[in-house]
């Protein structure tokens, strides 16, 4: 590291494979919308060409984070955070309903959502109060970062958005994870978690919404009422399993293309993927995702501080948990939780923050190069 | 290398926990692959059938139903087409909303869409839940197709019958099929939803017309609703029937009968085509081939008039004194009488104890054969009875076709009662009693018989003892050949009766019409043979007939045949509580009679031209 005088010089550090399985999986993911909604021509932009422009403004969010230096966006962190909560509420009040959740905010003909752009932020805030002093003790290492943490989930489990809050506690656990917590810290957690499961449960099975209790009810048994709760489960164990080793080609996924898996282009994008590409279109598709978090972790564990790796880390744990709940849920391995397949699933927050959290992580492998900062 | 608050060796761990991470990260992809390899390659055959499921519906194409035309290619009965609604359940979300909605948008009845949805079959077939919907209501259901997963509007055939009423019991009507008629062998090509012939020819013929259904997949989106089709198996059309009857002359019957009840039957005696055969009161086929309510059925079923029932081949009634005609021919060939022996009638029959009364109070004085059907004289037959015997009665009268059904195209014929002393020893178990055979002599007593009957009685006299089976079909024509098949006249055999004996009971017979009891038939245009008959319904009458309430007066029956030289037409005709057949009756067989003859000259002979002259949906009219 000390041998290495050079002061950064860009494109050093914009490592090309990164780019290069960022692309291909974007790809992948254009041309499962393209062929899913290739039936339903003639109603407004096409999904695919809104995803490109989607794809384009997060190739400029992956730009700017690139190129900026994420040790002066850490210092951003808590009012960037308390934006997002600002917004969480706005959207409680104000935002737009759809399929029983209120998850958008509209601006003008766009919408977007801010339980998204609220993981990235999370990680970031989390990250920052870590690397900020040596966070001792379980209540200083558990408890506050829990404090910060909750306020944020329970605004997106308000909406109700399952997907989006389970990834908060994801990044949170995965902090935790990482700047480690001692035994009997993880033994009182556990303790306190199992005294108040009857209580959570009530708590949080009454307060889910019907769709979602019908939806883990389907989980149990999907085969059992075809039409109704186990619907999208067994639809996209279908068409996933009819794709058989080679699938059935593109437009040839007759469980998309009539319309029998419902929201194709967003949260089942991997179902369909799966019926027109085959196992071994899977099997290309999972090895790009695990080349992308490989080399993310690879940057984490190079990271030149506690900060950088902090955060590579907590993005890597968010993408890693959005991409393997989203397919386990497509396989029927997990009860159905709205959760996108990033960097596939059709959607512009998503989309945007996702990329803007991989330029992040390539700023934190360009950091590791420079001396000063 | 990373610098930061934590002391170095919580650094290390970092980097510990960033490779369980790793590994953990392998493992869960490897998982994750394992369950796709579970779901693509071990179980992707079994997921592949199921989209193949999910997508294709089989519907079945019903085939046209064949034609039903008259004897010179009147059209008596075609299709036409009609919108039905067809509900698949496995494409319906929430059955109970459905009906609600339908019921709103349509007015149907909920209990019946809630049965017809409950009904045992395939979720995946569709079931007809509505048919002969209107225009309105079928475009009411296709503009709210969205709301209205798994439904389905068909436009298919129905069955139309252009008369209305006229023919309405030879014709009868169809009917979706019924559960029980499901489990019959007959009908198992066939499925629920299926219209089959319920009645009259449209079932006796049913086979013939109503085709082969074909099939189409169809590949549907999720909400049911149709994306493409491809057609498997076209539909084969049934085959058209040609009847014996005349649709002029059936009219002519159906208006002579008017609002009584009663039945005529006319038919040719030189090879049994059934001419005319009228019934009244009679029903309207197209409402009956509709979907009817539980109310209408049982208002239909309940008519004290019984319009379903044909009372042509279906009414048993005592022949009366038209019963005299078999008994005058047994007479003469069992030498019981010779032509020239008397009979003295002064107007009663004394036996045992009780007297037989003549029709007439006074009596008829001498009478021979001739005299005694002329004028009718009873006691002349019950002297004969007495003599012959009930089983030698029964003998003749079972030759002239009495106690059996004729064998008619039609369901549900009856075959009357022709008794004797085995017939009583068996359905009643009962010593036959003398007096009986007395009371039979006249066609009283336990004789029973059908217009039908009794019209194949008088045609096989007519045609000196020649008889042939009634028959309402003459051919029946491929629809897909176009090959017209005739179907020949079933000759069932020359009676042993000598010539001569016929020539002495059809003299009699012309002067019945003449100057004996049915002079009120007697034509300007043709000769007319017949006899009379008065059927008693109830024992004791007192006072004029007017006075006796209806349905407590006589049937009135007459049977004739017609021209006397060379007979070409047999009728039989009772009129239900008309009272006198001489007076009441035998108006009616002229009428059929003159119409008939009238009609004759102008009408052409079968031919198998006929085939090009009709056509699906082809309204052929030459009438």
């Amino acid at each position: 590291m000390i041998n290495r005088l050079t002061e950064h010089r860009g494109l050093d550090s914009f490592d090309i494979r990164y780019v290069a399985l960022i692309l291909a999986i974007l790809g992948i993911g254009v041309l499962s919308i393209y062929s899913v909604t290739y039936g339903q021509r003639g109603v407004g932009t096409p999904y695919y060409l809104k995803q490109l422009v989607w794809i384009g403004v997060g190739a400029a969010a992956f730009l700017i984070m690139w190129a900026s230096d994420y040790h002066h966006l850490a210092r951003f962190a808590y009012p960037a955070y308390a934006m997002v909560l600002l917004m969480l509420v706005v959207v409680l009040f104000e935002g737009r309903t759809s399929k029983g959740a209120q998850r958008w905010i509209a601006m003008g003909p766009l919408s977007f959502q801010p339980s998204e752009f609220a993981k990235l932020v999370l990680v970031l805030v989390l990250a920052h109060y870590y690397s900020k002093a040596p966070r001792a003790g379980w209540l200083q290492r558990v408890i506050v970062p829990g404090l910060l943490v909750l306020p944020g989930l329970l605004l997106i489990l308000k909406q109700p958005d399952l997907g989006s809050g389970l990834s908060f506690v994801a990044v949170y656990a995965a902090m935790l994870l990482m700047v480690g917590v001692r035994s009997q810290a993880l033994g009182v957690i556990l303790l306190f978690s199992i005294m108040l499961f009857p209580f959570a449960w009530e708590g949080v099975w009454g307060s889910l919404h019907d769709y979602q209790r019908q939806r883990i009810m389907a989980f149990v048994d999907p085969g059992y009422d075809p039409g109704g709760k186990g619907y999208h489960a067994l639809q996209s164990r279908i068409a996933i399993g009819s794709g058989e080793l080679l699938g059935k080609g593109l437009y040839g996924g007759t469980q998309s293309q009539l319309k029998f898996l419902p929201e194709g282009h967003t949260d089942f994008v991997f179902a369909v993927f799966a019926e027109e590409w085959g196992f071994m279109g899977v099997l290309v598709l999972l090895t790009l995702f695990v080349g992308l978090i490989w080399l993310s972790l690879e940057i984490a564990s190079k990271a030149k501080d506690q900060l950088g790796a902090l955060l590579a880390a907590g993005i890597v744990a968010m993408l890693c948990f959005c991409v393997v709940v989203n397919i386990g849920m497509t396989a029927g391995m997990f009860p159905i939780v709205g959760i996108p397949l990033p960097l596939v699933s059709y959607g512009g927050s998503a989309t945007i923050m996702t990329m803007a959290a991989l330029g992040l992580l390539l700023n934190i492998k360009r950091k590791r190069l420079s001396l000063f900062y | 290398m990373v610098t930061g608050h934590y002391p170095e060796t919580e650094f290390g761990d970092l980097h510990r926990r960033l490779l369980i991470l790793r590994v953990g990260l392998l493992l869960v992809v490897a998982l994750l692959g394992l369950r796709l390899w579970h779901l693509q390659i071990r179980e992707g055959p079994y997921y592949r059938d199921l989209s193949e499921n999910n997508r294709t519906r089989q519907v079945l194409l019903e085939p046209a139903r064949g034609l039903i035309y008259d004897r010179h290619g009147v059209l008596l009965a075609n299709n036409v087409p009609s919108f039905s609604l067809y509900v698949t359940l496995e494409d319906v979300k929430d059955r109970e909303l459905l009906i609600r909605q339908l019921t709103d948008l349509l007015g149907l009845d909920a209990a019946l869409i809630r049965k017809k949805l409950t009904a045992k079959g395939s979720k995946l077939l569709p079931r007809k839940i509505k048919d002969r919907m209107t225009l309105r209501d079928a475009t009411l259901v296709e503009s709210r197709r969205l709301d209205l997963p798994g439904v389905m509007i068909q436009v298919e055939s129905q069955r139309n019958y252009p008369g209305g009423m006229t023919a309405a019991h030879i014709l009868g009507y169809v009917g979706e099929i019924s559960g029980e008629q499901l489990e019959k062998p007959e009908f198992l090509d066939l499925h629920q939803g299926s219209i089959v012939g319920q009645y009259g020819v449209e079932k006796s013929y049913d086979r013939h017309m109503r085709g082969v259904a074909g099939q189409k997949n169809v590949e549907v989106d999720a909400l049911g609703h149709e994306k493409r089709a491809t057609v498997v198996d076209k539909p084969q059309a049934g085959n058209d029937l040609y009847l014996t009857i005349d649709a002029r002359l059936q009219k002519v019957a159906e208006d002579l009968l008017g609002a009584e009840q009663g039945a005529i039957v006319a038919l040719d005696p030189n090879n049994g085509d059934i001419l005319a055969m009228a019934s009244r009161p009679g029903f309207d086929p197209n409402v009956l081939s509709r979907e009817l309510t539980a109310k209408q059925w049982v208002e239909i079923v309940q008519d004290e008039g019984r319009p379903l029932n044909n009372r042509a081949s279906q009414g048993q009634y005592p022949p009366g004194s038209t019963f005299k005609i078999p008994m005058a021919i047994a007479a003469l060939e069992t030498k019981t009488m010779a032509p020239s022996s008397t009979v003295f009638c002064n107007g009663g029959y004394q036996f045992g104890k009780r007297v037989y009364h003549d029709w007439k109070a006074g009596g008829h004085g001498y009478v021979d054969l001739h005299n005694a059907l002329v004028h009718s004289c009873d006691v002349y037959f019950y002297t004969v009875g007495q003599r012959m015997g009930i089983d030698v009665m029964a003998e003749f009268g079972r030759d002239f076709g009495l106690g059996k059904a004729t064998g008619v195209e039609l369901p549900s014929e009856r075959s009357g009662i022709m008794p004797s002393t085995a017939w009583k020893q068996k359905a009643k178990n009962e010593q036959w009693l003398p007096g009986e055979t007395i009371s039979a002599a006249i066609g009283q007593g336990y004789v029973t018989v059908t217009p039908l009957q009794m019209a194949s009685l008088i045609g096989t006299v007519a045609n000196n003892g020649i008889s042939y089976r009634p028959r309402l079909v003459q051919a029946v024509m491929d629809r897909m050949t176009g090959n017209l098949q005739e179907i020949p006249a079933v000759p069932r055999g020359k009676l042993s009766v000598k010539p001569e004996t016929f020539r002495l009971i059809k003299e009699a017979l012309a002067d019945v019409v003449t100057k004996g009891t049915a002079t009120r038939a007697k034509s300007s245009v043709v000769t007319i043979g017949g006899k009379t008959g008065t059927a008693q319904v109830a024992a004791l009458r007192t006072g004029p007939e007017e006075s006796i309430p209806k349905k407590f007066r006589d049937h009135a029956w007459f049977v004739a045949f017609a021209p006397v030289e060379s007979p070409k037409i047999a009728v039989a005709v009772i009129g239900e509580h008309m009272g006198h057949g001489g007076a009441a009756a035998a108006p009616l067989a002229k009428e059929v009679i003159e119409a008939y003859m009238k009609l004759t000259p102008q009408v052409p002979a079968v031919t198998s031209d006929r085939s090009n002259t009709e056509g699906p949906g082809r309204f052929s009219n030459d009438s």
